[in-house]
């Protein structure tokens, strides 16, 4: 770009090419500032000096790009190897594809719901080091979004279920939960959407679902999934730093912002614990070798992790939030195997296929879950394998009561009060009528904003008000894009087993 | 505590019982049981006759529990709880007529037959 008055007599300094390239913070001079800057104030949180907000891994765009560009290289590299190579042959089983089919479906599209989230946050917050932060964090997601649908396109050339992943989200009733989550931080204030997405999807999330997901994805054979992982793990790393430095920086900035960053870090962290508990399905379940426990990641990202975080914050005033905490240690050795029955009588409406596991996996489960897995959750599994040997394996015929917050199915149990095969139901009233929940933290958030969560969009109900294309199953597939006898039902006969069989000659 | 936004929030009462065609939803739970995955929902008549929730609901979502065969409304012992508060529901009454309104929780606890599998 020249310029016809000033014209350049060389290239740009280091220091000059740094400062023009980083520099998008700006005063307003003719609008009055909280026209340009709405957001800002509503939520309550009180910021005195956005140049206080120091990013550590600020760069130059110019050398984000580079280093962009050259993972991106070293990445469809390896990606197009798999693709060339018949990858998807060296999985371990074709059973290891349905975590696959969950992951890619619920996560592709919130990477692109998070794109167009940290876009707008960008936008709206004032400030270079947030600014260039959030805008960076937007291109990234971008980055991320792309090669899962690289990656689904890869898989959808050899297995059932990747065919139509974004009617599929914004229909299927177990997506309503990841879609809930997403939309929930994208429809509150900038600050509120840092920490939803900085701190529960950044912090929590990426800890528990990347690393331990990962390292299962190694241990079954899908190098396309792990390099994509660690591509983009380089990148979680800095949206971490992000979201940890945003709430650092709210909580450093005024002392009343203190109680309102405490509850919309635990609204988030529950509401993100959660979201993650389909991955303690597909840890413990769907993944033939798994090399890590949902209850060991628990340990390991919770309860040290997770603890040692918010001992951090406690010097800015932040309480430890124990009642959750202690809730999802109590819930880790039930988790996986109630959401693993739930999908499992549920087949017959989902993108993926579910199975028992074998006597194999049933001896791991017991020796990783030794205080529950034998006593409550094996005589289960052996019932429905009893049933599905006389023919009759069961699919459930009628719909879930959801959770008016989280949108999973009433499906936890009350392990807090020693009841573990006992639903836990909560229940309360707004504008007249009733709503129902899946546990007291989901309660607590739905009667912070009542007007927010009235108004979800459950699929069980949408389906009884006949908005989604009838009320059989056969209908409601045919909506969800789901093929029937194809893309749903037991792994056991299912056209991806056929075909697992033929490539390996079994 | 109101939803913080810039103009005003509107109320949108998604489930309101205007959308569902003349039923209501109602929710079913047999205390303790847990083959079939959650609890689980129904769009029902207000004017069904209670009766039909044991001869016709009940069985839906139930008759995979081994203690099924066993269940007997006639003679097993049951504990109706209808949001929350014991009752005794009247077979032939409506729904309306036994106090299950819309988004109503229906429990029932059989103490004979307290779902434990396998023992």
């Amino acid at each position: 770009m020249s310029s016809s008055t000033s014209p350049r007599k060389k290239r740009l300094s280091k220091k000059q090419s740094y400062e023009y390239m980083t520099r998008l913070g700006w005063d307003t001079t003719y609008q009055d500032e909280k026209k340009v800057h709405p957001y800002l104030e509503y939520e309550g949180i009180k910021i005195h000096d956005w140049d206080a907000w120091e990013d550590p891994f600020r760069m130059t765009m110019e050398s984000y790009w580079k280093l962009q560009a050259e993972k991106d290289k070293k990445l469809y590299s390896i990606i197009d190897a798999f693709a060339q190579n018949n990858g998807q042959k060296n999985i371990t089983d074709a059973r290891y594809v349905n975590a696959l089919k969950i992951f890619l479906t619920a996560v592709t599209p919130i990477e692109h719901n998070v794109v167009s989230g940290f876009a707008n946050v960008a936008r709206q917050f004032k400030g270079e080091g947030a600014t260039i932060a959030c805008q960076m964090q937007a291109i990234d997601e971008l980055r991320h979004y792309q090669t899962q649908v690289h990656t689904i396109s890869h898989y959808n050339k050899y297995f059932d279920g990747f065919h139509d992943y974004r009617t599929m989200y914004d229909r299927i009733w177990y997506l309503s939960v990841p879609k809930s989550f997403a939309d929930d931080g994208s429809s509150a204030g900038p600050f509120e959407f840092m920490i939803a997405t900085g701190f529960a999807f950044e912090f929590v999330l990426t800890s528990l679902l990347f690393v331990p997901f990962m390292s299962g994805a190694a241990y079954n054979g899908d190098m396309a999934t792990v390099t994509f992982g660690f591509s983009a793990q380089s990148d979680e790393s800095r949206h971490m730093t992000l979201g940890l430095q945003a709430v650092k920086f709210m909580l450093e900035q005024d002392a009343d912002n203190v109680p309102i960053v405490q509850r919309m870090m635990e609204k988030q962290l529950w509401r993100g614990y959660r979201l993650l508990s389909i991955v303690s399905a597909m840890m413990d379940y769907m993944l033939p070798n798994s090399p890590t426990s949902w209850a060991e990641a628990v340990e390991l990202y919770i309860e040290q992790n997770g603890v040692a975080l918010f001992k951090d914050l406690e010097k800015y005033g932040i309480k430890m939030p124990t009642k959750i905490l202690d809730k999802i240690i109590a819930e880790k050795e039930h988790v996986s195997h109630q959401l693993w029955k739930t999908l499992y009588v549920h087949s017959n409406a989902t993108a993926f296929h579910t199975w028992i596991p074998d006597e194999d996996k049933m001896n791991w489960l017991s020796q990783k879950y030794p205080n529950t897995f034998d006593k409550h959750y094996r005589p289960i599994l052996e019932e429905y394998k009893k049933k599905a040997e006389k023919g009759e394996r069961y699919y459930s015929e009628a719909l879930p009561c959801l959770c008016q917050t989280c949108q999973l199915p009433l499906l936890f149990t009350d392990v807090m009060n020693g009841k573990p095969t006992v639903y836990t139901h909560e229940t309360t009233e707004f504008n007249g009528e009733k709503f129902h929940f899946c546990s007291d933290e989901c309660k607590n958030i739905f009667e912070n904003e009542p007007k927010k969560y009235a108004q979800a969009w459950l699929p069980p109900y949408q389906i009884f008000q006949g908005n989604c294309g009838g009320e059989t199953i056969p209908e409601v597939l045919k909506w969800y894009k789901i093929e029937n006898a194809v893309d749903n039902l037991d792994y056991v006969g299912s056209p991806d087993e056929a075909m697992w069989n033929k490539l390996k000659n079994i | 505590m109101a939803v913080k936004s810039i103009g005003e929030y509107p109320t949108i009462m998604k489930d309101s019982v205007d959308k569902f065609h003349g039923n209501q939803l109602v929710f079913i739970y047999w205390h303790a049981h847990f083959m079939e995955g959650s609890v689980k929902a129904f769009a029902l008549s207000p004017d069904m006759p209670f009766s039909a929730i044991m001869s016709d609901i009940i069985p839906l979502c139930y008759k995979v529990e081994p203690d099924f065969e066993k269940l007997d409304f006639d003679n097993t012992e049951v504990i109706w709880e209808i949001d929350g508060k014991v009752i005794t529901p009247d077979p032939n009454k409506s729904l309306k007529e036994n106090s299950i309104g819309h988004k109503s929780y229906i429990q029932f606890t059989t103490p004979a037959l307290d779902g434990k599998i396998g023992a």
